[in-house]
């Protein structure tokens, strides 16, 4: 398993007696990009959060970067960087304080944060609360966060969500494919989920209804319907 | 361990500066039951037991308004996780936020027990003066220590404004009872003979207790 940078075999988990993921098997690459596909509900988000260590899988067997899961979350935990639906910061402070704060955390300079809030262009915003910037914004800032510590693996759920086509340009170093970073990327735009996957797996009621390399655009929409 | 409870401290108090959430609500309740019982007893004056009583229960009664808000900042826009996601023991989070809790504590103290010597207390207490603050900090310091655990226990719960209480008062009465005790004497005008250092011990023997507890058992309860 360790070979790969996210190995999952077999993966499951419940939430109370309902199954959220029923045996997922899927192995990414370093480097790769593992897309998920499936419609709402089908346990995107919650694999997602299993390989951030902020779900503990009930049964089967995960690896990521080599550390076993749920046993060495920690030292998952840092090497990781995840972007869900939430922007996981604090409305009331600025963006420079969340990322600062999160920068403590971390143990990354405080340089760091300046260098992001300009990728991010919010240089001019970072002493706005978050409450006061647009949700475009605010996405930009929680892809700052992601990345704030160099993480070498990304779990992006919909990171596009809210951007426009601009700012979603503009933060393709930081989590595109060109970051060189491994991803995990959940997304409902088919044409392009499949052109930056080097992995396809497709969820239906938790189950990997579509896995392995590539898959058609048509194998993919069925999974919706 | 340190280095991140002291930023999770941080920004919590900078949170509570900006928001004036927790402090101003936990004073402004002491003041207000303070007030109603100057009218519900039909008495200008307490004193002894009647007096500590009043006082205590009132404190307790705020510490489950900000011990409610402890995780508030966390709750909104999935904060929590941010923190969760760092590389850091979770014990942390458990220090910031009792660390926090006990400034807020003192605070409402600044407020309330003057207030409450304004408003219903016939002795003067300014005899007592520094018993009465090691009094306050052990007492606070038990305070803390079970509400950030308590808290904890109940960020991620829906039905959190009801498990708050019925979880933190039951395990707050030692407190309340051993705060009390230690507090009558110097409400009463002529303190005589009283057990001080008995009540002051039993107070740091249940802090001790209670933070080594929650520092045990803490990263368990942040688990899905």
């Amino acid at each position: 398993m360790t070979s790969h940078a996210i190995a999952l075999e077999g993966l499951e988990r419940r939430y109370g007696d309902r199954p959220a993921l029923r045996g997922v098997t899927a192995h990414v690459g370093e480097g790769q990009t593992l897309v998920l596909f499936g419609a709402n509900g089908a346990g995107k988000t919650t694999l997602l959060r299993v390989l951030a260590t902020l779900l503990r899988p009930h049964g089967g067997r995960v690896s990521v970067l080599g550390a076993s899961l749920p046993g060495e979350s920690w030292k998952v935990r840092g090497r990781v960087g995840y972007l869900g639906h939430e922007p996981l910061v604090y409305p009331d402070l600025t963006a420079r304080e969340n990322l600062l704060f999160h920068a403590r955390l971390h143990g990354v300079a405080a340089a760091r944060v300046d260098e992001l809030l300009r990728a991010v262009d919010l240089e001019r915003r970072a002493g706005d609360p978050v409450r006061e910037l647009s949700r475009g914004m605010v996405q930009r800032l929680a892809a700052a966060r992601a990345v704030l510590h160099d993480p070498p693996v990304l779990l992006l759920d919909e990171p596009r969500a809210g951007l426009d086509p601009v700012a979603a340009e503009e933060l393709e170093p930081l989590i595109g494919r060109a970051s060189g970073r491994t991803r995990v990327l959940v997304t409902h735009d088919v044409e392009r989920g499949l052109r930056e996957a080097d992995v396809v797996l497709g969820l239906r009621a938790g189950a990997a209804e579509l896995a392995g390399g590539r898959a058609a655009a048509d194998e993919v929409r069925r999974l919706y319907s | 361990m340190i280095r991140p409870a002291l930023a999770i401290l941080r920004k919590d108090l900078r949170l509570e500066l900006r928001t004036r959430e927790s402090v101003p609500a936990m004073a402004l309740f002491s003041v207000t039951v303070f007030v109603l019982f100057h009218f519900g007893v039909h008495r200008d004056t307490l004193e002894g037991a009647l007096a500590s009583g009043v006082l205590w229960v009132t404190l307790l009664l705020a510490t489950v308004l900000g011990v409610n808000r402890l995780f508030a900042a966390e709750r909104e826009g999935g904060a929590l996780d941010g923190i969760l996601l760092a590389p850091i023991d979770r014990t942390a989070i458990y220090l910031a936020k009792a660390a926090g809790l006990f400034l807020y504590l003192v605070l409402l103290e600044l407020v309330a027990v003057p207030a409450f010597a304004l408003l219903l207390l016939g002795p003067g207490i300014g005899g007592a003066f520094p018993e009465l603050v090691a009094i306050l900090l052990l007492a606070d310091l038990g305070l803390a220590g079970v509400g950030a655990l308590v808290s904890g226990l109940a960020a991620e719960t829906r039905a959190r404004d009801v498990v708050v209480p019925l979880l933190l008062l039951p395990l707050l009465v030692p407190v309340l009872i051993a705060a009390a005790r230690a507090t009558e004497p110097f409400l009463t005008g002529h303190p005589g003979p009283h057990q001080l250092a008995k009540w002051l011990g039993f107070m740091g023997v249940y802090d001790t207790v209670f933070l080594l507890l929650a520092v045990a058992v803490f990263d368990y309860l942040l688990e899905d």
